[in-house]
């Protein structure tokens, strides 16, 4: 037995027999081609580009069948790559100058892109190359009068091995009776490795050297999960992941039964389950899982890879689309929480190295600080606000004055939009992120100015406990269960009781199924989830009693020890836990 | 007539494999020769795989020179679809 180690890329779990893809490595002689043979040269040429046009023509209808819309936008890449001046001018030129064949041409020119593109240190367009070779590859396998490897030959199910998977290849991989795939190159947001997410089939990339190490028709297990492939596996390996193989398959189909039915408790409290998002892309996804909202949209991909900051209309065109994409389902967007780090990326004049970022400039710290920035995003969503129910969420809140300078600007940014003639919602509310213990503390002072509340017990912990869960020595003292964390998140959800005001919890607390129930025991009605948890802490939900969980948070609350709360809070799914995977 | 300009790379993105597209389809549409520079490299205005080279990422200035009788018209319908993000 011999585990390679790769990069996951589709999760899930494939056994079967391994088909090793040759790698089409075609050699290409240089060959004179005497004077009044040129001609003939240029029109073998001709014929192979039309014979090409012809493949993706094919191909066209095939991917729009299988694949949809989405990814018929490679192939007119494909096109536009395939009447290129590099293709349709350059290949002739050197046909005629140099009197070679028209292969030899051909891969000359495109080594000479090769060479150019292998110099971009941006990655995204470095790996353009791959679109460049595969219309090359078929190119030259037209004028070879070779045949093009067709996946859709393998027929019997199989784990497919490869050096890279080229877009061509994949077009027809839903075709195929391939079980998953593992290749030696590739990065997790390659076009494979998306690929392969979208069909839900596993995948593990960046292998390096599988193809060398694996035979075809070798037993494997592909492990999509972790990444590995493992070769000639032992009987007990092969018995371990066949019970997580139908234990995943029996969890999803439990889970999916739950996807549209209300989160409510055994003894009736209905719960608000929202989804976290972190990128517009994701809104289809989050669509089908029919949850209650977007409890934080988070907007700092806007922010990022970029040397200037979004402008208002960019920003409002996102922001609508994402509310029209939801409604009437409410929508929370979170105002940039971006660290002093971003801005000098954004030309703007910040020292780019603070000693402790945690603790710096970020959040409505950084955004007051340059309230032009603020305002041109706080605008953007006022404008944006007419297509559903939004509210607006302010992060890293630690004191009054800082709410009452962010709700001077938003009130100025609504007058200024009605003054410009824009249609907007009279009343959208304005929140705050409990995410510092001076917040937590100041509660009820903060919610006499503020509209809802969104606890963000990522940080709200880590600070709690100062504890910086991205350093190795104290990462494992990050505890959601620890007596300090229990009180304050009671205090905070009794505090806002008494104001009567909306509250909400997001961060990976949500996500953890040993954390949801001390959550529905502290009487928080409403969670933000990972999307990619969303129907588990349903499921979670669904099987607990409020009364019980509330009665051992209340018990909990006079526990000194997280070990004890844990094991208290546990209880509560412990039954559960085994009832519901078993 | 040669003129030369100036232009900002606005979209997110960056002059990926769209936005050079519909450089290259708007370029293509004139005879005049376009050419794109950023920094010291030089690559043809109507190749989409040329553009691409540039690596040209959001905020990058690319100087565009025309050569040619329709040389004013192309850098207008240029500047338009800059003007325009690209469609994006």
């Amino acid at each position: 037995m011999i585990v390679i180690k790769g990069v996951p890329a589709s999760s899930g779990i494939a056994i079967g027999k391994a088909y090793v893809l040759e790698d089409e490595d075609i050699v290409v002689n240089r060959d004179e081609i005497p004077k009044e043979k040129l001609r003939r040269e240029l029109r073998r040429f001709k014929a192979a580009l039309d014979a090409t046009y012809r493949d993706l023509d094919h191909a066209e209808g095939k991917v729009l069948k299988t694949l949809g819309r989405e990814h018929v936008k490679l192939i007119d890449t494909h096109r536009l790559i395939l009447s290129d001046p590099l293709i349709t001018k350059d290949v002739p030129r050197r046909i005629m100058e140099e009197r070679v064949n028209a292969e030899f041409a051909l891969s000359e020119a495109l080594e000479m892109v090769n060479r150019a593109f292998e110099k971009i240190e941006d990655e995204f367009f470095r790996e353009r190359r791959h679109d460049l070779f595969d219309v090359g590859k078929r190119l030259l396998s037209h004028l070879l009068k070779r045949e093009k490897r067709d996946l859709t030959s393998i027929d019997a199910p199989a784990i497919l091995i490869a050096r890279n998977l080229l877009p061509s290849d994949t077009f027809t991989l839903k075709e195929t009776k391939i079980l998953g795939f593992a290749t030696d190159l590739g990065g997790r947001t390659s076009h494979t490795a998306l690929l392969a997410q979208s069909l839900q089939i596993p995948a593990v990339v960046g292998l390096s050297d599988a193809t060398r190490r694996i035979k075809n028709g070798e037993l494997l297990v592909l492990d999509g999960d972790h990444g590995l492939v493992i070769v000639t596996p032992t009987a007990e390996a092969i018995e371990k992941y066949q019970r997580a193989q139908k234990e995943t398959q029996r969890e999803t189909r439990a889970l999916e039964t739950l996807r549209g039915q209300p989160a409510t408790t055994t003894d009736g409290k209905r719960f608000e389950l929202a989804v976290n998002l972190d990128s517009p892309e994701d809104i289809k996804m989050i669509q089908a899982l029919k949850s209650d909202g977007i409890g934080l949209f988070r907007t700092e991909f806007l922010f990022l890879n970029r040397t200037a900051p979004p402008g208002e209309a960019e920003q409002a065109k996102v922001y609508s689309h994402v509310i029209k994409s939801l409604a009437p389902l409410p929508v929370v967007i979170r105002a940039a929480d971006i660290g002093g780090d971003r801005l000098a990326h954004l030309g703007l004049d910040e020292p780019k190295d603070e000693i402790n970022p945690f603790m710096g400039l970020r959040g409505i710290r950084l955004l007051l600080k340059y309230p032009d920035l603020f305002k041109t995003q706080l605008r953007a969503i006022l404008r944006a606000s007419t297509h559903g129910p939004v509210k607006v969420l302010l992060p890293m809140v630690s004191s009054l004055t800082e709410l009452r300078s962010a709700r001077h600007l938003f009130q100025q940014a609504h007058e200024e939009l009605e003054g410009e003639g824009y249609e907007i919602t009279p009343k959208v509310d304005l929140g705050i992120m409990v995410e510092t213990p001076a917040a937590a503390l100041l509660l009820d002072h903060l919610l006499t100015q503020a509209d809802f509340i969104s606890i963000g017990t990522n940080d709200l912990i880590q600070y709690l406990l100062a504890v910086d869960r991205v350093n190795e020595h104290v990462a494992h003292l990050y505890d959601p269960f620890h007596p300090t964390v229990v009180r304050v998140l009671h205090q905070i959800v009794e505090t806002t009781r008494r104001y009567g005001k909306w509250m909400s919890v997001c961060g990976e607390m949500t996500s953890d199924p040993r954390a949801v129930p001390l959550l529905v025991g502290l009487g928080i009605d409403s969670l933000s989830v990972s999307p990619r948890m969303f129907l588990r802490v349903k499921q979670i939900v669904k099987y607990l009693s409020a009364a019980t969980a509330s009665q051992a948070v209340i018990q909990a609350l006079s526990l000194a020890d997280s070990e004890e709360i844990h094991r208290l809070i546990g209880q509560l799914v412990q039954p559960a836990g085994r009832g519901m995977t078993e | 007539m040669t003129l030369k300009k100036i232009l900002k790379v606005n979209n997110r993105l960056g002059l990926h494999a769209r936005p050079a597209a519909l450089f290259v389809q708007t370029a293509s549409r004139f005879k005049c020769i376009v050419k794109v520079a950023k920094d010291d490299v030089e690559v043809n205005g109507k190749s989409m795989m040329g553009l691409m080279m540039l690596a040209a990422e959001q905020g990058s200035a690319l100087t565009i020179t025309l050569d040619g009788d329709d040389a004013t018209e192309a850098l207008r319908e240029i500047e338009d679809v800059f003007a325009r993000n690209f469609g994006e």
